[in-house]
């Protein structure tokens, strides 16, 4: 969906609708492109550095195109004590970059997130929208080796 | 035939909301009891999707159980519930055949699906996995089945806010109100006035449940006071303290119940808006409330002009897009209002200028929930429960290293002790307790002398504790308090806002100094080990600066996990500092590696990698590490073959 169309249903809409707003662009196009904050601005007459400044607040928002495989590391109590420092190691020898930051060939990336809540399974990583629980840094290798079996296939 | 199908709308509403002094006949009350799932014409399978089921793998189990009906050709039906309480028992598959009490079963993996359902439907009862069978008054019980409320988990449990958790189907109304459901609210608005809704709250003592346990009776009191034309209620889920879950639960397994809160709260303030904050993070629970929500618009429940009472009341659902500092109030109500998270400075406090500048009341979600029972059974029914500064019950989620993981509802009074040792069984795999994490990154590390402590306010507040939104773990010998303290501080300068310097900088300075205590220096003078400790000794002083002089609850609260330790484990630091060594072997760079000389082939593997060349020996005969050149990088531990490389 265009950003005009995603704005034209927000018509009339204050300040307090911006957040919503930036879900939703974030929602249909993946990211927060700097052309959607110039345009958010003109539509809520905000100056775009405070849309900027609302927007890097939050965690959820991200301003470069996504990988296909988003692996997020559940930073909750319970995972770091069964040992998601581990498997955040091996992630990082797997993939080769650090937290955060893209892989070589744009299909990974992978960071800590806050607690998500599924204790009695820790610890748990979540790949795009799915879990898995329980795992090991030895699982690490086979996890990555079957989404990029994926990519291949598709 | 669904059961749901038979009656209409039109009838629940007329019938059992608003007219309720006529009885009612009984096939009217055979069909409450068909709605309510008293009585079943068909088998019925519960399965629990909420995401703790999920993760548990609940969905592979629910394709099993559907693969198999079809193989077999059985009618039935499957109702998918959210979350008992009991999370480290998923996926929990309940089923129920007619003409007897439903029964419930723990770790139902897809390999369990088929003599699960193959006993079970020749009416035999397999003995693996049984969790318990729960009460009828219409059926006869099992034999030689124990009851769910006998279950150790669920014995000293009384559910006021979970009481459908894990048994109804979470998004559907008709059930809900088959069993009761907005009446309360229907009560509150048709015979009360909001000063009365005020009163009756207030009498039965009711406390916040979003972690300072304000009187909520108090509260509302003071938003009302202030005139106005409008005002704003806000329902608080942006719980994302580690290890507590508690908030996404009740909404993911019980939406309507807290609508009817909200409903409740928003008429007794005067609010004719009221909005529910739910964190991004919990999918499922926005995805189950944003159903629930639009049930209960259909039903007439939420709206203008509620069932023609003349109320008006519309909730609206907004994500928190991602920061634990939007849980605080005041940062709260600036996320709604499209601003950065940042606290304000109160006073003014919310009840007076809030959200649009306008008196706005904030709760939790626990704090809502309880709403509809008390005026369902009165407030001096609900002021039976609890303690005389305490009333009630209080949500807790336990986790970490004991035997039941889950969710539990225990009414103020009971001791620490009770709920770890008893509800929660102990630890896991004799190992021994060590310590006791009480109320999230804000929270305190209790060791065991100190688990009788009662769990009511005003005795926590005595001790100095708090319960926080009520996350407890539970930590064994394996567990490094060093480690835990390290944790949370890591989280508290992550999630920290930045506005004020104690918090921003003193956070930051804090994780430094227990860094460097978890650190090896290898080369280190007795005099640097002085100087580090040096660090420790100002980090007492330091984190009662950033308590007094934080702006916002966090930076507050955040010394707390440290101080705790400090208190309670400081031979576990003193140990760091001057030993270099963690005994529960966390600490990466304070590990050592020894090797297991009956293990070792004397293959040279090892020796080769060591970068430090730490390791000795004659190929063919055991080799040796020496210690003090040992850096703890575990590359030996990875290239050993034959398991002979353990830690210490
Ligand atoms: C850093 C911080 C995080 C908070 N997070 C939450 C939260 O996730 N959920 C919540 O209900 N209250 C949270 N609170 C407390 C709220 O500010 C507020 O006191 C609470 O929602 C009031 O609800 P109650 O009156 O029902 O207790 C937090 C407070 C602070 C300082
Ligand atoms: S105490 Fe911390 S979180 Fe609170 S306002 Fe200050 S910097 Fe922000």
């Amino acid at each position: 969906m265009e950003i005009e169309t995603i704005l034209e249903k927000y018509t009339g809409s204050q300040r307090d609708n911006l957040i919503p707003i930036l879900e939703e662009i974030q929602e249909e196009r993946g990211f927060i492109s700097e052309e959607a904050i110039v345009k958010v601005s003109r539509f809520l007459k905000l100056p775009a550095s405070k849309i900027y400044g609302v927007a890097t607040f939050y965690d959820f928002f991200h301003f470069e195109r996504q990988p296909a495989y988003h692996i997020r590391v559940c930073n909750g109590i319970n995972c770091h004590l069964a040992g998601s420092d581990n498997i955040l190691r091996k992630l990082e020898e797997e993939l080769k970059v650090k937290a955060g930051q893209l892989t070589r060939d744009g299909i990974f990336k992978y960071e800590l997130t806050g607690c998500l809540g599924a204790c009695n399974s820790a610890p748990v990583i979540k790949i795009n929208d799915e879990f898995y629980s329980g795992i090991t840094a030895d699982d690490i290798s086979q996890i990555i080796e079957e989404c990029k079996m994926k990519i291949k296939e598709a | 035939m669904k059961p749901t199908d038979l009656f209409s709308k039109e009838w629940l509403i007329k019938r059992i909301l608003l007219d309720t002094s006529e009885s009612l006949s009984s096939e009217e009350n055979e069909m409450l009891a068909l709605l309510r799932h008293d009585i079943v014409e068909q088998p019925v399978i519960y399965i629990g999707t909420s995401s703790c089921g999920v993760v548990a793998g609940a969905l592979k189990t629910l394709d099993a159980i559907k693969k198999y009906l079809e193989k077999h050709k059985i009618e039935t039906r499957i109702v998918e519930v959210g979350c008992i309480g009991l999370c480290s028992a998923e996926p929990i598959v309940d089923i129920q055949l007619p003409g007897k009490p439903r029964l419930s079963f723990s770790n139902v993996m897809p390999s369990d699906v088929e003599i699960l359902l193959g006993d079970l439907l020749h009416h035999t009862v397999p003995a693996n996995n049984i969790i318990g069978q729960f009460r009828s008054k219409l059926h006869e019980p099992w034999s030689n089945v124990q009851f769910i409320d006998e279950h150790p988990f669920f014995k000293y449990q009384k559910r006021i806010v979970l009481i459908n958790c894990g048994i109804s189907d979470p998004i559907n109304i008709e059930e809900y109100i088959a069993k009761g459901g907005y009446r309360s609210y229907l009560k509150a608005i048709t015979s009360y006035t909001p000063e009365k809704v005020c009163q009756i709250v207030d009498k039965s003592g009711l406390r916040g449940r979003g972690g300072r346990g304000f009187y909520v009776g108090a509260k509302w009191k003071i938003a009302r006071e202030h005139s106005s034309d409008q005002r704003y209620l806000i329902c608080n889920c942006d719980e994302s303290d580690p290890g507590a879950f508690m908030n996404r639960s009740v909404i993911e397994s019980d939406p309507h119940l807290v609508i009817e809160g909200i409903a409740i709260a928003a008429y007794a303030i005067g609010a004719t808006k009221a909005y529910i904050h739910i964190r991004k993070a919990y999918e499922k629970a926005i995805e189950q409330m944003t159903i629930a929500l639009e049930q209960a618009s259909k039903y007439g429940l939420t709206g203008n002009n509620i069932l023609g009472s003349g109320v008006n009341m519309n909730i609206v659902l907004r994500s928190s897009a991602g920061a634990y500092i939007s849980g605080e109030e005041t940062a709260l109500i600036r996320s709604i209002e499209g601003k950065r998270a940042t606290p304000n400075h109160k006073p003014p406090f919310p009840t007076q200028i809030g959200l649009f500048e306008k008196p706005t009341v904030v709760n939790n979600v626990e704090t809502l929930a309880t709403l509809p029972a008390i005026f369902n059974m009165g407030p001096q029914w609900y002021a039976e429960h609890g303690t005389a500064s305490s009333k009630g019950t209080k949500v807790f989620s336990i986790s970490g290293r004991v035997k039941n993981i889950g969710l539990i509802e225990i009414p103020f009074g009971l001791s620490l002790k009770q709920v770890v040792f008893d509800i929660a069984g102990g630890t896991k795999d004799n190992k021994v307790f060590k310590a006791l994490h009480l109320g999230g990154p804000s929270g305190f590390s209790l060791p065991e002398n100190m688990l009788d402590t009662v769990i009511d306010f005003e005795e926590l507040e005595k001790q100095g504790l708090s319960i926080g939104l009520g996350g407890m773990v539970v930590m064994d010998e394996d567990t490094c308090m060093v480690d835990v303290a390290r944790f949370f501080i890591h989280f508290m300068k992550k999630e920290s806002c930045g506005k004020c310097i104690p918090c921003r900088e003193g956070s930051r300075r804090m994780s430094d100094i227990i860094d460097n205590i978890t650190r090896n220096l290898s080369y280190e003078t007795s005099f640097e080990t002085l100087e580090r400790f040096k660090g420790v000794m100002q980090l007492e002083e330091m984190a009662e600066i950033i308590k007094i002089t934080s702006l916002c609850g966090l930076g507050k609260s955040a010394p707390n996990p440290i101080l705790s330790t400090l208190k309670w484990f400081r031979e576990e630091y003193e140990e760091h500092i001057f030993d270099r060594k963690c005994r529960a072997g966390v600490c990466q760079s304070l590990r050592k590696y020894y090797i297991d000389a009956d293990k070792c082939t004397g293959c040279t593997a090892c020796e080769s990698k060591c970068p430090t060349n730490a390791i000795f020996g004659t190929p063919l005969n055991p080799y040796y590490i020496i210690e003090e050149k040992c850096i703890g990088c575990g590359i030996c531990y990875d290239v050993c073959r034959f398991s002979a490389i353990f830690v210490k």
